[in-house]
């Protein structure tokens, strides 16, 4: 079967709309969503209404950061996020909010596990940032591959029956086979708010049969993803980075 | 789920085992067969039980991951794969014969034979990196030839797949690969350069034509990392006779800083397969090695051991292609060939280390009787060559980046696809005539070359002029030039 897997679409109406087009023209089969469904960008209405329907028919959906601190502000967010969670919270309906609350923060299934930040403290959101974060998400859980989100870089990490760890930049388009003799980390980049230099929206397609990974980056309409910012009077520096993927 | 018990006559996912083959250091081999699969093939079964070296398995993923991805007929074809939840194996293509390492008893080899062999060697490689794998143990063992003549690599469990996890890059800390062969920037942790094939095959040639290791066989970590610092013997000081183009070649693979080697496969390649053009430099005629000085200022200064930015295998390629310039002679061709010169000129300028091939079809007539000299006596073969030097002068190429041919053939466009083909040329520059009243009898040569090229092919027109009455008159081409219409 045929996953297609999204991490932190952040509202962003003409990015997700671009990649789930592009899924389905790979022949996704099953959607995953890994969090950070709202927050910076400014259509999270349509966004979490887009999520929710493709929960009702069989999608998995985890919480994220910014879903969280819809119900329950973060201290530790930058301004710029608090004032867009600030804005997202008076959009949303309560049935959009209490989807959000709803949501869990992992989801496993088969030998996958699924969670926004990592699997040792789910609920930290700590950033995977380094083989030594990876490594520590690993041996918390007892699933082949986990696919997270959150720090809007991709990577793949893998470890060793030695406990021995690898880390890879993917690159994209090439297939990926996730060997089933070690265990394997693959941080997703970002649909909405790409920060790895390169604007193009992300998200990866996973086969189950051949075990093949493939990341995918998409180009999609940054002007008009960008103008809906601006024009929602939110920070503009959210609009800014859109285009350089920073 | 229960274990396969690995013995002939065994069943394991479809495969009959036959008997064994090889039993290796890190995989054992079988002859396996399968009702839809008519070629034989191969099993080839890690050595993984306890107490084994966990590199054994480390490069039996690698291997795993990175058969499937190649294609060609330089690399063994992948069946199957195993994973090692119940039995690890892949299926590959059996290649007949005995690999290189049979030949060592007969060495040193001559001279033209060696050259064969490494020429063989170097396309295998071209085609390799192209796939964006650098394989990192090329030694005689892990090269086998088909019965056409294509030299086959085999044993991908060190390799690097410049678009996929590296599994061995964290896993050891000493670097894992056959001592005797390895580059001295592997010493030093670094597994992303092609060039580090080059020198290997550099090793190969060396012990090939001398019989003797340049940089013997020690497998202690610090008999390995002398190399850093020591260069070799020049073979000519071990034979008297040897070729200074042959030492040419094997020196300039088994430079310590990976820049000062040949910038890509092909590039080798290309001047194994034409000895007579090589540039000759002062490394050609050295009978000693480095003085001290230079030795201690490598050892000590630690040129190497800069730390450096990760290159991309195919950036690296894409920077040094070899770039052919199809130079028409005749008499009225002048405006076409400056337009050609500052084309390639251009082309030169973005990538430094490509290197430029003239080339000229002297055309055979399909029925007479060819004669190489002309009316006058003269050689036409030669007077072609200097008319090339001479058009290829004002680019003021240093000469190591140049060469110059001239093809004979009845078809001016198969000639130059076939050079494409045989010398991995990675861009064709070739110029088209208009309104010339050959092509219109003829069909146009560039037309042909644009279609049927397997590389990047730039058609150069003379600039524009205003149209005058009548279409200009090109002479009919019937002084066997080529065409370059």
């Amino acid at each position: 079967m045929r996953l297609a897997i999204f991490a932190d679409i952040h509202a962003n109406r003409q990015a997700f709309a671009a990649c789930l087009e592009a899924a389905r023209a790979r022949g996704a089969e099953r959607w995953i969503f890994l969090g950070d469904y709202v927050g910076y960008g400014a259509d999270p209405e349509w966004t979490v209404d887009t999520v929710m329907e493709l929960v009702g028919q069989g999608a998995l959906a985890v919480r994220g950061n910014h879903d969280n601190a819809v119900r329950t502000p973060s201290e530790t967010m930058n301004a710029e996020a608090q004032a867009a969670i600030e804005w997202t919270r008076g959009r949303l309906s309560t049935l959009e909010r209490n989807f959000l609350a709803a949501l869990p923060l992992t989801h496993q299934a088969d030998d996958r596990l699924y969670v926004h930040s990592e699997a040792s403290q789910p609920g930290k959101w700590h950033y995977v940032r380094s083989t030594a974060d990876a490594g520590r998400s690993l041996i918390a859980t007892d699933a082949h591959i986990t696919f997270c989100g959150h720090i809007h870089r991709p990577a793949l990490y893998s470890m060793s029956v030695t406990g021995k760890m690898t880390q890879f930049t993917p690159v994209s388009s090439v297939a990926v086979q996730l060997l089933p003799g070690r265990r394997w980390l693959a941080v997703l980049g970002s649909v909405g708010q790409p920060r790895d230099g390169d604007p193009a929206a992300a998200f990866a397609m996973f086969d189950t049969d051949s075990r093949e990974l493939t990341y995918c980056r998409i180009p999609y309409d940054i002007d008009a993803a960008a103008k809906r910012i601006r024009e929602n009077g939110l920070p503009p520096l959210l609009a800014d980075r859109l285009f350089v993927g920073r | 789920m229960a274990k396969f018990v690995v013995r002939p006559g065994a069943m394991i996912d479809g495969f009959t085992l036959g008997e064994c083959v090889h039993r290796g250091g890190m995989a054992t081999l079988w002859s396996v067969s399968r009702d839809d699969i008519a070629a034989p093939v191969l099993m080839k079964i890690p050595r993984v039980s306890e107490g084994e070296d966990p590199a054994a398995i480390v490069s039996f993923e690698m291997e795993q991951m990175i058969l499937p991805k190649l294609g060609g007929v330089h690399v063994p074809r992948c069946y199957a794969a195993g994973d090692f939840a119940r039995q690890a194996y892949v299926v590959i293509e059996r290649i007949p014969g005995k690999t290189l390492y049979a030949r060592l008893d007969e060495l040193p080899l001559p001279y033209e034979e060696a050259r064969v062999i490494a020429l063989k060697i170097a396309d295998a490689l071209c085609d390799l990196h192209r796939q964006n794998v650098i394989h990192h143990d090329i030694k005689p063992s892990s090269i086998l030839f088909r019965p056409s003549g294509e030299a086959v690599l085999i044993d991908f469990g060190l390799s690097h797949h410049n678009q996929l996890p590296d599994l061995l890059q964290e896993e050891f800390r000493v670097p894992y690969g056959t001592a005797p062969y390895m580059a001295p920037e592997r010493l030093l942790g670094v597994r992303d350069d092609p060039r580090s094939d080059l020198f290997s095959l550099g090793v190969l040639l060396y012990f090939f034509t001398t019989g003797v290791r340049p940089f013997g066989e020690s497998e202690t970590m610090a008999g390995m990392r002398r190399r850093l610092w020591r260069d070799p013997y020049p073979p000519r000081r071990l034979r008297k006779d040897y070729p200074p183009w042959l030492q040419e070649i094997v020196l300039r693979c088994l430079e310590i800083d990976p820049a000062w080697r040949y910038p890509t496969a092909s590039q080798l390649a290309f001047e194994l397969a034409h000895p007579d053009q090589i540039r000759l430099t002062a490394r050609s005629e050295r009978l000693t090695r480095d003085p001290l000085t230079t030795v201690w200022r490598r050892r000590f200064n630690g040129n190497l051991v800069q730390p450096r930015r990760p290159s991309a295998v195919a950036a690296q390629l894409a920077s040094s292609p070899i770039v052919a310039v199809a130079i028409d002679v005749t008499e009225g061709s002048n405006e076409l060939n400056d337009a050609l010169r500052t084309t390639v000129e251009r082309i030169l300028k973005t990538s430094p280390s490509a290197r430029l091939a003239c080339l000229n079809v002297l055309k055979l007539g399909r029925v007479t009787i060819d004669r190489t000299l002309d009316e006058e006596g003269n050689n036409r073969h030669v007077g072609r060559l200097v008319t090339l030097k001479h058009w290829a002068a004002p680019l003021r190429l240093d000469e190591s980046r140049l060469t110059v041919h001239v093809l004979e053939a009845v078809d001016p466009a198969g000639a130059i696809l076939e050079f494409t083909e045989a010398n991995h040329v990675d861009h064709i520059v070739i110029g088209a005539r208009q309104n010339s009243f050959a092509r219109s009898l003829l069909g146009s040569t560039s037309a042909k070359v644009a279609s049927e090229a397997v590389c990047t092919v730039t058609v150069v027109r003379p600039p524009r002029q205003a149209t005058s009455s009548g279409a200009r008159e090109v002479p009919p081409d019937d002084d066997r030039s080529m065409p370059a219409i």
